[in-house]
């Protein structure tokens, strides 16, 4: 009884690693993903699917750019601003990047310091992130604005193929989507943390668990995602 | 040896919160992925640069297979990093990091079939659009 006692409740025996680990894992006639929650899996099942309609749409632009006869447009000089006298190539899109890795990395925090149950710091790291997710998304509109008051449409551009506006409208916008929403809910698990929902097991959306800061991992699975989609984006329609 | 173990998550109001948690998810993941601020700020770090180096490639104007390779290789460290690092990929059983990190390779036998699609596009519009006849 006494080596009962130390055991820790609900622990269960050592898992085997490596290969014989993942086939243990899933044979074992129960659920596959051993130490991972359900939350946490769907999240990443629906990652999973949003990469391959990202790659769709990735893979539409490879094509459309490597069939095409006309010449495609220079995304370096498209995309290039003047800044004080000077021509800068791409420098926007530079920017645009570093904003969006800085509110991957206070998301990164933000995580870590929900799990040492600290709301405060918890609460303002996911608030800096929403705001750098929000800039972003303020410096697309910016992009597209300076894009669509230089003539480029769905259907034509100044510069060469056609179809470079309607991939750069597909993919740049359903990207901003993914930022725009995913603000949307950091905001709002933001207030919950703020509140201390995840102490008091507070009834509501996701917040039933009490003394669970892991949808704040889960929330930050989404962020990084949507930082891991702009960096192929970066390097496929923007440095291609 | 259940009265035991209730007994020990009276005792310990932190283990308690835990307790449904323990159950269904395993102790070894009970406080969640922790580790140091540092590790954090160091991949932060990393990513800058290596930004900072696929865009210097396009800055500088390098062209041909440097410049692919170059900025697939960047692309590839930051993808690995953020996914490794910050998404905690590292830390998760083998039996969720291939069920999710493998199914994205396969597109690359879509990417495949599509470059000879394009290619062969490429072709027909070649020979029928760009001579005059």
């Amino acid at each position: 009884m006494a080596e009962t006692a130390l055991t820790n409740p609900g622990e269960s025996p050592a898992r085997a690693a490596g290969w014989q680990g993942i086939a243990a894992d899933w044979s074992s006639d129960q659920r596959a993903f051993k130490n991972v929650s359900w939350g946490k899996a769907m999240m990443w099942i629906f990652l999973l699917s949003d990469t391959f309609i990202f790659s769709c749409f990735l893979l539409s632009y490879m094509t459309a750019r490597m069939s095409t006869t006309v010449p495609w447009p220079n995304p370096s000089e498209v995309f290039a601003l003047t800044i004080g006298g000077h021509h800068i190539p791409l420098i926007l899109i530079a920017i645009m990047t570093f904003v969006l890795i800085s509110s991957s990395g206070t998301m990164a925090m933000a995580v870590n310091f929900g799990y040492r149950r600290d709301r405060t710091k918890t609460a303002v790291l996911m608030l800096v992130t929403a705001a750098l997710g929000a800039m972003f998304v303020g410096m697309q509109a910016f992009e597209w604005t300076k894009l669509i008051m230089e003539g480029v449409r769905p259907w034509e551009n100044p510069w060469g193929a056609a179809q470079f506006g309607s991939s750069f409208f597909m993919i740049t916008g359903f990207h901003g989507t993914h930022v725009t929403f995913g603000v949307i809910f950091l905001v709002a698990i933001a207030r919950k943390v703020w509140r201390g929902d995840f102490d008091h097991g507070r009834r509501g959306f996701f917040t039933s668990r009490k003394g669970n800061y892991e949808i704040v991992e889960i929330m930050g699975l989404y962020w990084h995602f949507v930082d891991l989609v702009w960096v192929f984006i970066f390097a496929f329609f923007y440095l291609w | 040896m259940t009265n035991v173990a209730v007994h020990l998550e009276a005792q310990q109001p932190s283990l308690q919160a835990h307790a449904h948690d323990a159950i269904a998810t395993g102790a070894a993941h009970e406080k969640g992925q922790q580790h140091p601020i540092k590790l954090y700020l160091v991949v932060w770090g990393w990513l800058f640069v290596l930004s900072a180096c696929s865009y210097l490639v396009d800055y500088f104007g390098l062209q041909g297979y440097l410049r692919w390779s170059l900025i697939l290789l960047f692309m590839m460290l930051k993808a690995g990093l953020i996914v490794a690092v910050f998404m905690h990929m590292a830390w998760e059983r083998l039996a969720l990091a291939y069920a999710i990190l493998l199914p994205p390779v396969l597109v690359l036998v879509f990417v495949a079939i599509m470059v000879f699609e394009s290619e062969y596009t490429h072709l027909i519009r070649v020979l029928f659009f760009a001579s005059p006849t």
